[in-house]
């Protein structure tokens, strides 16, 4: 199997943060890996040392077979980059944001012009393809973004965050264009705040937290590693929530929780839904809900680190590590 | 693999042709330059505050700087261009500043192209702006009776000798535009920077007009030798080569302690 992307041990610190506190990263080529974390967790940081815009401070990376630091030169024409803000020139249109980078890569005049021509039409930007970016609504800038990124046709594609602050329209449309580029035998890394943008397009996911990759497998492999299914029950009686939880406990364990009217359970043996039955129907206890799930993204994330995936607060340390 | 402290620069392979980077340094310009093409409202930007600084100064201080606005124009003129020029460089750092901050930088970065393009592709667009108010301001002053004594070889060369002293000075505000963290800031550093450099010259008054201590620094700052250059070029009349030759001095020592600088700072956003 042969690998697009791998990284060791890489470091990285800004002043008194550390945002990478050694990671390794592996993708396959021709797969998605998705890099999930929270604000902060140094997933922007690993992508720009990927894409040689920051230097590690240790470790080593490869992308493409190249080395980042010391070919930056290869690695830059391998690979393509769209970052958290999409990055296009607002003055100029959209048509001559892909000419620009058409030229920079060192398309002639007449071949420069179809390619941007042609991305345009292939993004849905055509008709507004005239016009100034600086008018392009959200969804379109993104588009735009990654059309930029594409003029070079990339065999690895960075995506951080493409989606972050799209509506849901703009994101599905975004999904099927990552979906696309896959199938053409790209390579992508996708950084993502959001467990489900991951657990649709990721073959592989690498959950990062606080500089260090701290789980990783494919999204099934990720869920069945965390107590992989959940069950819930709600009494039909708020008054028998207590007695419903400590039947629950005394069967699935100590993780058992209440909240606003539901008693949920991690549970790795799926016998045990029979056994809780069992105990709520000799109690005598009615229920309006009774499920056995496979637990989300959101709850692997939570029982890995600790604390929710999307965190509300945004720190300064996260704006450095945006800027920097 | 092992884990290794790497600090070894880039190989050949990743080497751009200086051809190549030339040409994109011109891709880069053009970017820089089209958007006025579909931003009109950035040429009148770039032509109000010449205007207005050549009809105020010449028509609300020259009856009293030198009993008339006329006499006063043949003096001040070329200060008020040269103070525009060095207003106009906090432009360059402005754009880089909001590459920086807007992401556009990393993209560019992220391709394979000349490392310095971006910068060297920002100051060339600029120059072409530089010339744009250089010209505004000259014929704006001829039509208020400004006397081009020095010809044209004067204004040509006055013309090549603001513009090179701009681009060495767009350097140092590149610095600035590399180091602030939004734009606004630029500006702020700009006026902090420029208003006194020019207002302590002989570009609005003659030097020795000044208290002593105020004197002694007019006198040595590049301000003042390039004021005095340029209008000794486009009127033909006081010493020329004395400021000339300090000006192209200053312009290449400016140059010299600011680019390394800048190229520092640039490298170590990495």
């Amino acid at each position: 199997m042969s690998y697009a992307i791998q990284a060791e041990g890489l470091v990285k610190s800004f002043k008194e943060t550390t945002a990478l506190a050694g990671v390794d990263l592996a993708a396959r080529s021709g797969t998605v890996l998705g890099v999930l974390g929270p604000n902060g967790a140094g997933k922007t940081t690993a992508v720009r040392v990927l894409a040689t815009l920051l230097r590690p401070d240790a470790g080593r990376a490869l992308v493409g077979g190249h080395d980042v630091v010391r070919e930056a030169g290869a690695v830059r024409a391998l690979v393509g980059l769209t970052g958290q803000y999409a990055a296009v020139d607002e003055m100029l249109t959209g048509h001559e944001n892909l000419l620009l980078i058409a030229r920079l890569l060192g398309l002639p005049r007449r071949e420069a012009r179809a390619r941007a021509t042609r991305l345009l039409e292939e993004f849905r930007l055509a008709d507004a393809g005239g016009r100034a970016a600086k008018t392009y609504s959200g969804g379109m800038r993104r588009r735009l973004d990654l059309a930029a990124s594409l003029v070079g046709r990339p065999r690895v594609l960075f995506l951080d965050e493409p989606t972050t602050g799209l509506d849901p329209h703009s994101r599905n449309e975004l999904w099927d264009i990552v979906r696309g580029l896959v199938g053409d035998g790209t390579t992508v890394l996708l950084t993502t705040q959001y467990l489900e943008e991951a657990d649709q397009l990721a073959d592989d996911i690498a959950v990062i937290d606080r500089g260090r990759v701290i789980a990783e497998g494919t999204p099934d492999g990720l869920k069945e590693q965390v107590g992989g299914q959940v069950l819930q029950v709600r009494p039909m009686a708020a008054q028998q929530l207590e007695k419903v939880h400590a039947m629950v406990s005394a069967v699935a364990g100590p993780a058992t929780k209440t909240e606003s009217g539901l008693v949920t359970a991690p549970v790795n043996d799926p016998e045990l839904m029979p056994a809780v039955v069992r105990r709520l129907d000799e109690a005598g206890v009615r229920v309006s809900e009774l499920t056995l799930r496979r637990s989300s993204l959101d709850e692997v994330f939570l029982s890995l680190t600790g604390h929710r995936a999307v965190e509300e607060t945004t720190t300064d340390e996260d704006k450095t590590e945006a800027l920097v | 693999m092992s884990t290794v402290t790497v600090t070894v620069d880039v190989t050949p392979a990743a080497k751009i042709r200086p051809w190549d980077g030339l040409q994109q340094t011109c891709t880069l310009a053009w970017r820089n330059l089209v958007q006025i093409k579909h931003n009109p409202m950035e040429l009148m930007d770039l032509s109000v505050q010449p205007i207005m600084f050549v009809l105020l100064f010449t028509y609300v201080f020259g009856g009293q700087m030198a009993g008339s606005p006329d006499a006063y124009l043949q003096y001040a003129l070329p200060g008020i261009i040269v103070q525009n020029a060095l207003f106009a460089t906090m432009n360059t750092a402005m754009g880089l500043n909001i590459d920086l901050t807007k992401g556009v930088l990393d993209r560019l970065r992220s391709l394979p192209i000349a490392r310095s393009a971006p910068l060297m592709g920002r100051v060339v667009a600029d120059l072409g702006k530089q010339l744009w108010s250089l010209l505004l301001m000259l014929g704006l002053g001829m039509l208020m009776g400004f006397d081009v004594d020095g010809g044209v070889p004067g204004v040509l060369g006055a013309a090549g000798l603001l513009l090179a002293f701009a681009v060495a000075m767009s350097w140092m505000t590149l610095l600035i535009g590399m180091l602030v963290s939004e734009p606004e800031k630029v500006m702020t550093f700009g006026f902090v920077l420029v208003m006194p450099l020019t207002f302590t010259s002989s570009a609005f008054v003659r030097a020795d007009t000044m208290p002593g201590w105020l004197r002694a620094w007019a006198d040595v700052n590049p301000v003042t030798r390039l004021a005095d250059a340029v209008r000794g070029l486009m009127t033909g009349s006081g010493a020329v080569a004395g400021p000339v030759m300090w000006s192209l001095l200053w312009a290449a020592g400016i140059a010299v302690v600011f680019v390394p600088l800048v190229m520092r700072a640039y490298r170590a956003r990495s």
